[in-house]
């Protein structure tokens, strides 16, 4: 299988779904004649033309809200926001109009469109560009909401977020741009809605998503080796639709439940599932469900102290025996 | 008159710089003494050194993010904050640098800011974008594009609200003109007869957008569409960028009324420093623009031309804001960082100030 990087494999993801269908568009700011503010979307410009690859003007508000029109009427526009955290500027557009507009029509109307972009901390870029909204989009319901953590994974859901008639939010991280991993060619599908046990184990559930994913995997070596402790990681890659069955089937092996996320504690994706989990499993619970947050705090800009606010192996490490105690 | 001097030792000097200005006569600029006039370069300079040693630091990786250089516009913020009175106010975007230093911020609070330090002027915790100095009206410093012009309109507001004879100013760069909140506060701030200047810095490209591929039609003449006065104004030569914008200063701060002024200006670096700069525009435009406009150059051609300045003391101006921007970047490295501890400050004032707490609950959660 060949290896390459996360942002080789979206990109190879809009490539072939350019291919596949002609209603396929790819518009934002920067993705056309400067390849992608990140490079995702190097030579699609080249190889699909100016009517398929759009440059825009600094204007989230009027091109997604473009984007949503467009899909009403068939398009199938893939926007690039180069940071999610500019989602806010078009935040009537994507919460009123793409999540409700099939509501409010009685289903006469629906938005095939996809929002991608990355949506992360850990670059100290501050605390205007590093905000992790799954949880906000997630509130909405109508939208669908990916956060993929491997390259694998982020070519799968992306092709199946642009065959979807939902709205998609597809959430990037520019650390993981340049990671690099198995990619199978052509036609590689992983369906919306579908966790991934990352990694197998028997005393401790950790459900994560996106980077965090790493951050754990690598917090479960430190565990096997220093403490003993076998960690099963959850990787939900989707938050809306929720793999919760996954999760509770591995709660129900390990009996002890660790949520980790990069964000902000307050009604967090790991609220959600705090409270399902309690709800369905509670019985199967050993210790108290526990959670790792960003530090609750705007993203602070100071480099070594911005990885001090967000999760990193020795916080996970740190909060995992704190369940295991 | 000799053209090799250190301030431009970094280029080719050139004759068809221009030496005089068609604005040197304006009265707001005839009433300058030569001090002032040496200041003004002067701060200019402390500008182009201040961030050619940030750069360094950024290339040593002390200084992390985003570092957006101002390199090529100093003209710009130097002459509209020369102008300010004391209720005159400023706000711009996260090519804040210049700005920061024109209204007198310090280069060793700003370089530690840079390098992330708890000395910083905003503590390490806001970086480059993110300047503020609300002592010196200076209102930041604002990350998301376009974002920071209804916070302009806003000042404006208070201004009027409180009877102040005062202006704001409210930068902006070409690319942000096309954000809706541009066009909000457009229509707030005649709607309501604002005392605001909208300053559209025109470099030309908003990343690798030139203006032709982003923007319809002239961008300050978008004014007249909500009845606002406009202008246009030189930004390589500060004589011109005072003229005009004192003309529109005075306006709104004796009639109350706004207006957009486009000044036309030139980036010599990437869009930030990560930007490599080699895909949309001409290495040869880039030279072009140094060789003939750099307004540090044309001022110092007209400063020479005047004989307000010699050689001499060019040559003390660009060593001494050598030295303090090498002094800056001691001081930053010397500094301490913020601690983890430091993360959850400043974030609600009354946590900030639990004595006059009057809310009760949790603020923060984990
Ligand atoms: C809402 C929003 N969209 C996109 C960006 C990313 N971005 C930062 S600067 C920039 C270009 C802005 O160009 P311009 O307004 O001309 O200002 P300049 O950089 O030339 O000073 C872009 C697209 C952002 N910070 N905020
Ligand atoms: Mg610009």
């Amino acid at each position: 299988m060949p290896v390459i990087s996360y942002r080789e494999a979206i990109r190879h993801a809009l490539a072939e779904e350019l291919e596949r269908d002609a209603n396929v568009v790819v518009l934002g700011e920067e993705v056309a004649q400067f390849n992608g503010a990140y490079k995702v979307t190097e030579g699609l410009l080249a190889k699909f033309g100016p009517k398929r690859i759009v440059d825009t003007p600094i204007s989230e508000a009027g091109f997604i809200g473009m984007g949503v029109g467009a899909s009403m009427l068939g398009i199938r526009p893939v926007m690039e926001l180069m940071f999610w955290s500019f989602y806010s500027v078009a935040f009537d557009q994507i919460l009123n109009n793409a999540a409700n507009v099939r509501y409010m029509s009685g289903g006469l109307i629906n938005c095939p469109i996809v929002i991608r972009g990355p949506a992360n901390g850990g670059t100290n870029v501050g605390a205007t560009h590093s905000h992790t909204p799954e949880n906000v989009l997630a509130n909405h319901p109508g939208v669908k909401v990916v956060v993929p953590s491997t390259p694998a994974d982020a070519k799968g859901l992306l092709k199946s977020a642009i065959r979807d008639n939902d709205p998609v939010f597809f959430l990037e991280n520019t650390i993981l741009y340049g990671d690099k991993g198995e990619v199978p060619e052509g036609e590689h599908i992983v369906p919306l809605g579908k966790a991934d046990i990352k990694r197998a184990g028997t005393d401790l559930t950790i459900v994560t998503y996106g980077r965090c994913v790493l951050h754990s995997l690598a917090a479960a070596d430190l565990l096997q080796k220093e403490h003993d402790v076998s960690v099963e990681v959850v990787d939900l890659r989707t938050i809306r639709p929720l793999d919760i069955d996954t999760v509770l089937a591995s709660v129900a092996k390990t009996h002890r439940v660790l949520v980790v996320e990069e964000q902000k504690p307050f009604a967090s994706v790991g609220s959600q599932l705090a409270f399902m989990i309690q709800r369905e499993a509670f019985d199967e619970l050993d210790a108290p469900i526990h959670r790792l947050c960003t530090v609750d705090a705007p993203a602070i800009y100071s480099p070594p102290v911005e990885a001090e606010q967000l999760p990193n192996p020795q916080r996970i490490l740190k909060a995992a025996l704190e369940v295991m105690a | 008159m000799t053209k090799k001097t250190s301030a431009t030792a970094d280029k080719k000097a050139d004759e068809s710089a221009k030496s005089t200005s068609p604005s040197a006569s304006a009265a707001i600029n005839r009433q300058l003494t030569n001090e002032a006039r040496i200041d003004l370069f002067r701060t200019m300079m402390r500008i182009r050194r201040f961030e050619e040693r940030s750069l360094r630091a950024y290339q040593a990786k002390k200084i992390g993010g985003f570092l957006h250089l101002y390199i090529g516009q100093e003209a710009v913020a130097v002459a509209c904050c020369s102008l300010m009175g004391k209720d005159d106010h400023v706000i711009t975007a996260y090519r804040d640098h210049g700005h920061a230093i024109a209204v007198g911020m310090g280069l060793n609070e700003l370089m530690a800011e840079l390098y992330g330090k708890a000395t910083g002027c905003s503590k390490g915790k806001g970086g480059s974008m993110h300047y503020f100095a609300p002592d010196r009206n200076y209102w930041g410093g604002h990350g998301i594009v376009g974002g920071q012009v209804p916070l302009g309109a806003g000042l404006a507001y208070a201004l009027k609200y409180k009877g102040l004879k005062g202006a704001a100013m409210a930068f902006m760069g070409d690319g942000a003109v096309n954000q809706g909140a541009v066009h909000e506060a457009y229509n707030l701030a005649s709607l309501w007869q604002l005392p605001v200047v909208f300053v559209i810095e025109n470099n030309g490209y908003s990343m690798g957008t030139s203006q032709s591929r982003s923007s319809a039609g002239e961008l300050a003449k978008r004014a007249e569409g909500y009845n606002m006065a406009w202008g246009t104004c030189d930004g390589h030569d500060v004589y011109d960028v005072r003229a005009v914008m004192d003309k529109f200063l005075r306006l709104a701060r004796e009639e109350s009324k706004p207006a957009v002024v486009e000044v036309r200006t030139y980036r010599y670096r990437g869009h930030s420093v990560a930007d490599p700069d080699n895909t949309y525009r001409a290495k040869a435009e880039i030279e072009e623009y140094r060789r003939t406009k750099d307004p540090l150059l044309v001022f110092q051609n007209m400063l020479t031309t005047e004989g307000a300045l010699d050689e001499a003391q060019i040559e003390k101006i660009d060593q001494a804001a050598r030295a303090e921007a090498d002094a800056a970047a001691e001081f930053a490295e010397a500094s301490p960082f913020p601690t983890p501890d430091d993360i959850q400050k400043d974030v609600y004032w009354e946590a900030d100030n639990p004595s006059e707490r009057k809310s009760q609950g949790r603020l923060f959660f984990d």
